[in-house]
């Protein structure tokens, strides 16, 4: 008798916590990890391709199964470097990485023909223009992605460095004189 | 015990070298030659740069308005002297990049001829709206280094109903002593400009807080507020960074401005001596701020002294006037030696918030021969701010700059205390004056990088119903052209059959 009840009630209880399991499992699914999201957040989202990924959401998974640095990102330079650290609880040695130099594209006006290829590849939007018109670069909205560059057929369109104003201009990082390695031992 | 209390109230700073004997005996020299041309920039304050509304070629008078202010947060430009608009155009800023910043090119004719200006007899009976309008009008920023915009601050103080308003006479900064020299020879002036920024501000105590290095100027202030007694002159220890606003109120008042909060917010403010000096001059005279007093001084200055001189002088002509050395000249300095901009050459204007133009030697200057860190701690003793520099400095050395967020940078002052002090000559302040930057940068990569991805989201947005459009059409056009050749195939069937019935018939 003993038996038989111990039968019934642990198959009941299976069949209850299982039916719970299913239910959650339905109604509670996550349809991908959610720290790929977030990570895919932080990246630039231009799908530059510059990491080696096909874009940033193959990188963003990359980065999660541990298969890329968090350096990854070359346009993202040190500072996303140190975000995609601090979210996947990485360590990071930010010396070697090197600040991405900022371009941005810029039209020049006497051999543009106005043939409205490069404003229907730019993925922001930033080149404005119309059909025998001389286009122009919105240089804020400018991810110097190149891909205006690649399509332009008079080679009107070309990469700049980004002028330096009183508006962006910053102190440089004073160069330490002394070894490295010396002080590098003050931190720890 | 009382004095044990008092001295609780200052944190940090250092004793630094004076060096103000070399000025501050003599008398401000009124004489300065007017330059042939003066560089006015359209930007000598915090906020937006002013708007010009001149044509080259126009003909000015001193005084004139030649730019005005836009926004709220902005201030208008006057021409400081009479003549001709010579250009509008970009030319070197007065800062270390000397990047170009656009500016009206002014050639004066001789004359200094004032426009004409209606004076108020009784400025008293003005409301205090009235003051803050007429202060703005006339340019006045703050002339202690900052150039916030003192009708601002004005119209902050009516809001916040301030109980007292410090006058900054600490001139803590080595080498200057232009405030010292303004405070002597015109107290009188300075404290009716005290009243009418107290009036301004529908306040009534003020407190005047000069350094006991300046015995005369005290002296001075004191005999010149005697009649006014909500109006009090008191006497502060000398000690680098004494004039920073929030050691000043944590001393003066002993309330702690909180981090990321106006001084206003806690019912004080605070203005120089020199802002004080613009306001009587703007009220009383109708004179906007078109010169103001320079210290110009520095071991390679053969004249040092302490001068009038229009806004828009360019260094070079100062220089010529006080005889500056070029040959022993290591570095240019605007401001004070300690929190000023080092300027790559003297073809630069001076501007509303040029205190002091220094021509310093090599001797003068700071070692950068760099040893590694000691541990000694000075710098933290040494910090009016209460931070940690060294580990900062560190930090921000392995680029870690979210960890010296962590620590406390945006705190900074930059008052390079830490530098000065450090036995080592580890350039601290310089670490943090570029990690400030580097945050300021990120901060607008991050906000680019929002950006970009709404641009994108919104052109993604687009080609999808672009292309649903075109299917939409293209669906359309199918049903259109099925709808036709139904129509002609039941015609053809029609015709086919009248000509069948035709057919019969006959």
């Amino acid at each position: 008798m003993y038996v038989l009840s111990a039968i019934v009630c642990l198959t009941l209880l299976g069949l209850v916590l299982g039916l719970l399991l299913g239910i959650a499992g339905k109604y509670l699914k996550v349809e991908s990890s959610p720290i790929i999201d977030e990570l895919e957040s932080l990246l630039p989202g231009s799908q530059c391709g510059q990491c080696g990924f096909p874009g940033c959401r193959p990188a963003a998974e990359a980065l999660v199964d541990g298969k890329a640095p968090a350096t990854i990102c070359p346009p993202g330079g040190s500072a996303l470097a140190e975000q995609i650290a601090a979210l996947l609880g990485l360590d990071l040695d930010l010396s070697a990485v090197k600040e991405p130099e900022l371009l941005v594209a810029r039209v020049s006006e006497a051999t543009c023909t106005g043939c409205t290829r490069c404003f229907k590849v730019c993925p922001t939007d930033a080149i404005v223009g119309a059909p025998k018109q001389i286009h122009a670069v919105v240089a804020d909205a400018c991810i110097a992605c190149k891909k205006c560059v690649e399509v332009c057929p008079t080679e009107c369109l070309q990469m700049h460095p980004v002028e330096v104003t009183l508006r962006n201009w910053r102190w440089t990082k004073p160069i330490p004189v002394f070894d490295e390695s010396e002080t590098g031992s003050a931190l720890c | 015990m009382l004095s044990f209390f008092t001295k609780s109230r200052i944190r940090g700073g250092v004793h630094a070298e004076g060096y103000k004997e070399l000025t501050s005996a003599d008398k401000i020299v009124s004489g300065f030659p007017l330059p042939k041309t003066l560089y006015i920039p359209l930007q000598q304050h915090v906020g937006k740069p002013a708007e010009p509304l001149i044509r080259v070629g126009d003909k000015v008078l001193k005084g004139q308005l030649l730019a005005y202010s836009q926004g709220l947060i902005s201030s208008p430009v006057h021409a400081p002297s009479s003549g001709i608009i010579l250009d509008v155009n970009e030319y070197p800023a007065p800062h270390p990049s000397a990047l170009p910043i656009r500016m009206i090119v002014l050639e004066t004719d001789g004359k200094d001829e004032w426009v004409k200006s209606k004076i108020v007899v009784d400025p008293f009976q003005l409301t205090p709206e009235d003051i803050s309008l007429r202060v703005g009008a006339a340019g006045i920023v703050g002339l202690g280094g900052a150039t916030f915009p003192t009708a601002v601050k004005l119209n902050m103080g009516r809001e916040n109903s301030i109980d007292t308003l410090i006058i900054n006479g600490a001139e803590c900064e080595p080498y200057l002593s232009c405030d010292d020299r303004l405070m002597q020879e015109r107290a009188d002036q300075i404290i009716d400009g005290v009243r009418l920024m107290l009036h301004g501000m529908e306040s009534d105590h003020a407190v005047v807080a000069i350094e006991d290095n300046k015995p005369q100027a005290f002296y001075a202030m004191q005999t010149a507020a005697r009649p006014y007694p909500l109006i009090k002159v008191i006497q502060i220890p000398t000690r680098y960074p004494m004039g920073w606003d929030r050691q000043l109120i944590r001393y003066v008042t002993g309330k702690e401005v909180p981090v990321g909060c106006r001084s206003s917010e806690i019912g004080v403010t605070i203005h120089n001596i020199s802002t004080a000096h613009a306001v009587h001059n703007a009220i009383r005279k109708g004179h906007p701020l078109v010169s103001r007093v320079v210290t110009v001084s520095g071991g390679a200055v053969g004249r040092p002294m302490n001068v009038e001189i229009p806004l828009g002088t360019l260094i070079s002509e100062v220089f010529k006037f006080c005889e500056v050395d070029p040959s022993l000249t290591a570095r240019i300095i605007m401001g004070g030696p300690m929190m000023g901009d080092a300027l790559p050459h003297t073809g630069l204007p001076t501007v509303k918030a040029t205190s002091g133009v220094l021509a310093l030697t090599e001797s003068e200057l700071k070692s950068t021969d760099v040893q590694p860190c000691i541990r000694c701690a000075s710098c933290v003793t040494v910090c009016p701010a209460g931070l940690r520099p060294l580990d900062m400095a560190n930090n921000i050395r392995m680029n870690q700059l979210d960890a010296a967020v962590d620590l406390g940078l945006k705190d900074c002052i930059s008052c390079g205390c830490c530098s000065y002090i450090c036995p080592s000559n580890i350039p601290l302040v310089q670490y943090f004056k570029y990690a400030s930057g580097e945050v300021v940068a990120r901060q607008q990569a991050q906000h680019k990088s929002e950006q970009t991805k709404r641009l994108m989201d919104d052109r993604n947005a687009r080609m999808e119903r672009i292309a649903r459009q075109q299917e939409e059409e293209e669906r359309i056009r199918l049903a259109a052209k099925a709808e036709r050749e139904r129509i002609k195939a039941e015609q053809a069937i029609a015709a086919a059959a009248a000509e069948a019935a035709q057919e019969t018939l006959v």
